[in-house]
């Protein structure tokens, strides 16, 4: 018999004050040595916020993109280093340590399309940045801090990609060669290999652009989300070929944002109906549908111990705790 | 001085006659027992009396030298009774205290206890109804019985009957005999009142019977079964029941009665185990099971009759739902006992009772009633009729469905319940992966994971039913919109999206929502489901809401005009009536969203609680409001809510228009008839008007005229109805202000006072006697208010 089910949560805590539609989330762990993380919001007129999970207020806004859309958000592992990626094709690396907030440096992008820069960092002081590149169909993989562009990854021309909607840097632990997960416009995913400079292995998960995806490393799996009314999740086998395991169909179309936990329980997609869905990551069993938001959800993070965090065109970002670890 | 009860026997002509046919040796009994009677109605000599008793004795054949069978035999037959009532009649203080140590009294009491048990009853039964009471004798006899009783003498009572049943038998004695036994609780009560012993209270006594029985029975079985003979290992309770009675049920008319009908329709005791054994008992046999299901004039058709009680409207109405629930379950067992070939005989006959139940049940406004009426009409028309297109009603499922449905499971004679029935089949409610489904490729693989052993377990779903399909951007931005979107157009899409943006739009644009309300209330009552929305009842009804409260004089005058109009359907009128009290609900909501109460010029005319007092206090506020200017407000909001009840200025509104028409029935609309559903909804609706009128001016007209209301329909046939009058009735004790129900409703109240105290009592409804004892509580709570301003 069907247990009667819960009814559906309540966010934790909503954040209110972004003022402008939130286009870009990401957790900030543990600086400042703080005992609850810090979250940043990049919001469509390029500010952007950093908000204390203690006090729930404002602690920080930056104004680095000239009033255009940030879309991306990262941290670097080392040391409180930022970066944002706006449509003012500007990816700007700000300096964050003992309370400042300075660009520090700057990238110039070559496209102005949705695509979300992807970085690689090993721990070290050079790290790898995927960005979009030139033409738009290309990605560009450069080497920072010193901005060294080190390849560009252009799809063969009779492949007729599209533009690239989405990537993910990430390095197998057996081998050190990195490898790059792109999501097409043409609703395939590829998987590049970024030292030779060649598509390993491609799969067309979707009819329409993918719009997001992330990997587990471990499992070797993926989801991918688009503007269709079906999530793709897929596998990389050892030979490094990609396989559609299966699809899921959704009530409404358009995932703008899909991100797994990094406990790899569960996954959170951002929807342009307004909802955000979590579902059982291993076996894809659908968990909550969240309708908390009154406009389109553009982004969704979760932060290392398990809070999630989601972005609406409403201005709000909600915070929810959901199926906490124990 | 001497009572010698029954002496006339042993004397004169009688002795003499009875005499000469005797043969020798039996009249060497008789003497004997003539020259004890003579020894002890003379001698004051202890010794010499209980040597004489114990002579007596040795016709029990306990002694060491016991009497001849023959003699043991014609004592026990012919002279114990009447020598025990003499030993009765012996009794007295100083005949007892003729031997020392009650050695008397013991040696008394040992006739008995160690004669023939059932003579010794039935004369102890006889001497405690003869005494005179109080007098020691009586204590003395009563003592006796309880004694007679704990050493298990009942026991004897009943082996010595079921010996007798080889012999030539004495119906009309073991007819006395089970009337004393099963009397014996009423019978001393009687005669004890109130110094009856606890050992004779039904409550003790019946358990004791109940052991002593079983104790018999044991006896029975082992001296009719072989020595080799060894117990079956494992015998259902109808095998029991079997053993234990054979077709008695078929040839004795009192066991019939209580197996057939009392057991059935005159109570409801009986666990679900009981049941089940008795009916299984019925249907084991081809003898028995013609009680079940026969057609015949002279026996009674188990099933037939359960149907027709079950399926009556007066029993519907009059017997507790205890008992309907009982009936219901008994019905279900009969038809899993029985076969297809039985039930396919007399069809028709059973189809047509069936029906006609169902039609009955389900015109019941008690959802209980209904919902037996909906389980048993499936499983039974699936069984009656296994060939025709098979009955399916949406129910809630609970402990007692599925309880039902488990008893309606078939049970072939033969064979164990092993098998499950193939009418059998549980809906199960496993909708909500509807996501999961439409896969194009296998599910996402597991592999690799599952060594994780990460168990899914604690990652239960949460409801998800809010996940629907988004409706499209056409919804209207303006009320006025909507309005033209629902009336007029053809575009579904936007039709559908205009009554999911009309409730937000109402409430943000009050202003525009009055001018269009009676308009927009017309169109949402009258609006029918024309796509498949999900939710549109309930979307319509929050839409009439919003609309009612937002201008709630002219649409609650709309509205309750409709309520008495022609041409509606039961559904619109009830409709209705859960509009106006959601409304009513939310309007003395206190300080419902903080906002200026919107009110028009307050018409007098429907006012009848008289001239309106202004709440002055908002009115300052309001004026010191406008002319002070201020900077901050703090946290003033954080404050309770408090304010002036806002249904106070449109109560007469809602109220008194519903109550003007429902003694004048319509063509399609006939309260007092046959839609007694909406008068049961009306009464409860006015019931919780009156509620929401709590501190409002019109609480005591409205409280007399309700109450003037239930006292019309008080003995209203229906529960449902009668629940709402007697709710009304709370509502008004509750609302109405003490002094105004003491000065102005003391009469109504002391009516209805009596009425409730009837219905607490009587009413058959267990909901209806509840409310009933609420009420007469709070007129208690009343009546304390008042004790203590009159009594200084």
């Amino acid at each position: 018999m069907a247990a009667p089910r819960l009814p559906p949560p309540d966010p934790q805590f909503v954040l209110r004050g972004a003022q402008s539609a939130v286009h870009a989330l990401h957790f900030c762990e543990g600086a400042q040595g703080q005992g609850r993380p810090l979250l940043l919001s990049g919001s469509l007129r390029g500010l952007v916020h950093i908000w204390s999970l203690q006090t729930r207020r404002v602690v920080a806004t930056l104004d680095g993109h000239g009033g255009q859309c940030v879309t991306w958000l990262q941290t670097l592992p080392q040391g409180p280093q930022l970066l944002s990626q706006g449509r003012d094709l500007k990816l700007c690396v700000w300096d964050l340590a003992e309370g400042r907030n300075a660009v520090v440096d700057s990238v110039l992008l070559e496209s102005v399309g949705f695509c979300r820069a992807s970085v690689l960092a090993g721990g070290l002081q050079r790290w790898m940045l995927a960005v979009p590149g030139r033409g738009g169909d290309e990605v560009q993989i450069l080497e920072m801090p010193s901005k060294t562009s080190v390849c560009s990854l252009k799809p063969e021309a009779q492949a007729r990609l599209g533009m690239p909607m989405c990537l993910q840097l990430w390095q197998a632990d057996t081998s050190p060669r990195p490898l790059l997960l792109a999501g097409y416009e043409d609703g395939s995913v590829a998987l590049w290999d970024v030292s030779s400079r060649k598509v390993c292995s491609r799969v067309a998960c979707h009819t329409e652009p993918v719009m997001g995806l992330d990997f587990d490393s471990q499992e070797a799996r993926g989801v991918s989300g688009s503007a269709e009314k079906a999530l793709a999740v897929w596998s990389l086998d050892e030979q490094q070929a990609l396989q559609v395991r299966g699809t899921h169909v959704l009530t409404n179309p358009g995932i703008a944002d899909v991100k797994i936990r990094p406990d790899r329980r569960i996954l959170a997609t951002a929807g342009w109906d307004h909802r955000v869905r979590v579902f059982h990551w291993r076996t894809m069993k659908p968990l909550a549908v969240l309708a908390f938001h009154s406009a389109t959800v553009h982004c969704v993070a979760f932060a290392a111990d398990g809070l999630l965090a989601t972005g609406s065109g409403d201005q709000r970002i909600s915070v929810w705790s959901l199926y906490p670890r124990t | 001085m001497l009572p010698v009860d029954g002496f006339g026997f042993w004397e004169g002509r009688e002795l003499g006659k009875v005499n000469h046919r005797m043969d020798p040796e039996v009249s060497a009994v008789r003497l004997t027992i003539l020259e004890a009677v003579h020894i002890l109605s003379s001698s004051e000599d202890g010794g010499r009396i209980f040597c004489t008793l114990e002579s007596l004795k040795r016709y029990f054949g306990e002694t060491e030298n016991p009497a001849l069978p023959e003699e043991q035999e014609e004592f026990a037959r012919i002279h114990f009774s009447t020598f025990l009532r003499f030993l009765v009649g012996k009794l007295s203080p100083d005949w007892l205290e003729l031997l020392p140590d009650g050695q008397m009294e013991e040696l008394w009491a040992s006739f008995f206890l160690e004669g023939p048990a059932d003579q010794a009853f039935l004369v102890l039964m006889e001497s405690i109804e003869g005494a005179a009471s109080p007098s020691f004798r009586l204590m003395k006899m009563v003592q006796l019985l309880a004694r007679f009783l704990s050493v298990g003498r009942m026991a004897a009572v009943m082996e010595g009957q079921c010996r007798q049943q080889a012999g030539p038998a004495f119906p009309l004695l073991q007819e006395t005999l089970l009337t004393k036994v099963v009397g014996l609780p009423d019978r001393l009560g009687n005669r004890l009142q109130r110094e009856n012993l606890a050992t004779f209270f039904p409550q003790n006594y019946f358990p004791l019977l109940g052991e002593e029985v079983l104790r018999v029975l044991q006896v029975v079985v082992d001296s009719l079964r072989g020595p080799g003979e060894s117990l079956r290992p494992r015998e259902t309770e109808p095998e029991v029941l079997s053993r234990l009675l054979g077709n008695l049920v078929t040839k004795n008319k009192k066991a019939q009665f209580v197996m057939t009908r009392k057991l059935l329709f005159l109570q409801y005791s009986c666990t679900m185990p009981m049941l089940q054994s008795l009916l299984g008992y019925l249907a084991m046999d081809s003898q028995r099971r013609s009680l079940l299901m026969q057609a015949g004039p002279t026996t009674h058709q188990v099933l037939k009759e359960l149907l027709e009680t079950w399926g009556s409207s007066s029993a519907i109405r009059h017997v507790p739902l205890v008992q309907q629930r009982y009936v219901s379950k008994a019905i279900l067992i009969c038809l899993a006992h029985l076969g297809e070939a039985e039930l396919q005989d007399s069809r028709d006959e059973l189809l047509a009772s069936l029906m006609e139940g169902v039609k009955s049940r389900l015109d019941s406004s008690l959802p209980p009633v209904r919902r037996l009426g909906m389980i048993v009409a499936e499983v039974a028309s699936a069984r009656i009729h296994p060939e025709g297109p098979p009955l399916k009603f949406q129910y809630e499922e609970d402990e007692l469905t599925r309880e039902m449905l488990a008893l309606a499971m078939p049970r072939p004679a033969a064979d164990g319940p092993s098998e499950a029935g193939p009418s059998f089949a549980l809906v199960s409610g496993e909708t909500p992966d509807r996501e999961t489904v439409d896969c194009s490729g296998p599910q996402a693989g597991p592999e690799g994971s599952d060594s994780e052993l990460d168990s899914d377990d604690e990652f239960v779903p949460y409801d998800m039913s809010v996940d629907r399909e988004r409706r499209s951007s056409k919804a209207p931005s303006y009320v006025r919109g909507c309005l033209e979107a629902l009336t007029g157009s053809e575009d579904w899409e936007r039709w559908e999206a205009a009554l999911w943006a009309l409730e937000g739009l109402i409430f943000r644009s009050p202003a525009a929502t009055q001018e269009v309300s009676v308009e927009l209330a017309k169109v949402l009552l009258h609006l029918e489901e024309k796509t498949a929305v999900a939710g549109f009842d309930g979307l319509r009804q929050r839409a009439l809401v919003a609309v009612t409260v937002t201008d709630p004089a002219p649409v609650a005058e709309y509205l309750t005009t409709q309520f008495y109009a022609l041409n509606y359907s039961l559904r619109q009128r009830m409709d209705i009536l859960d509009v106006l009290t959601l409304a009513a609900q939310e309007l003395s909501r206190p300080g419902r969203l903080g906002k200026a109460p919107q009110r028009g010029s307050p018409d007098p005319g429907s006012q009848p609680g008289g001239a309106v007092v202004p709440a002055w206090r908002a009115v300052v506020e309001e004026r010191i409001k406008r002319k002070t200017r201020r900077f901050s407000k703090g946290s003033a909001g954080q404050a309770p809510a408090v304010g002036p009840n806002e249904f106070n200025l449109v109560a007469g509104y809602f109220f008194f228009p519903l109550l003007q028409h429902f003694d004048r029935p319509l063509v399609t609309f006939d309260l007092l008839g046959d839609d007694q559903l909406v008068l049961g909804r009306l009464a409860h609706t006015l019931g919780a008007l009156m509620y929401l009128a709590v501190n409002t001016m019109v609480a005591m007209p409205m409280g007399k005229a309700l109450l003037e209301f239930v006292w019309a329909l008080r003995f209203h046939g229906d529960a449902y109805v009668r629940r709402g009058l007697l709710s009304a009735v709370s509502a008004v004790l509750l609302s109405v202000p003490t002094e105004q129900l003491l000065a102005d409703l003391l009469d109504e109240l002391l009516e209805a006072r009596s009425w409730l105290g009837d219905v607490a009592e009587k009413d058959p409804d267990e909901d209806c006697r509840l409310l009933a004892v609420k009420a007469l509580l709070l007129l208690e709570k009343l009546r304390d208010k008042l004790l203590p301003l009159s009594s200084p």
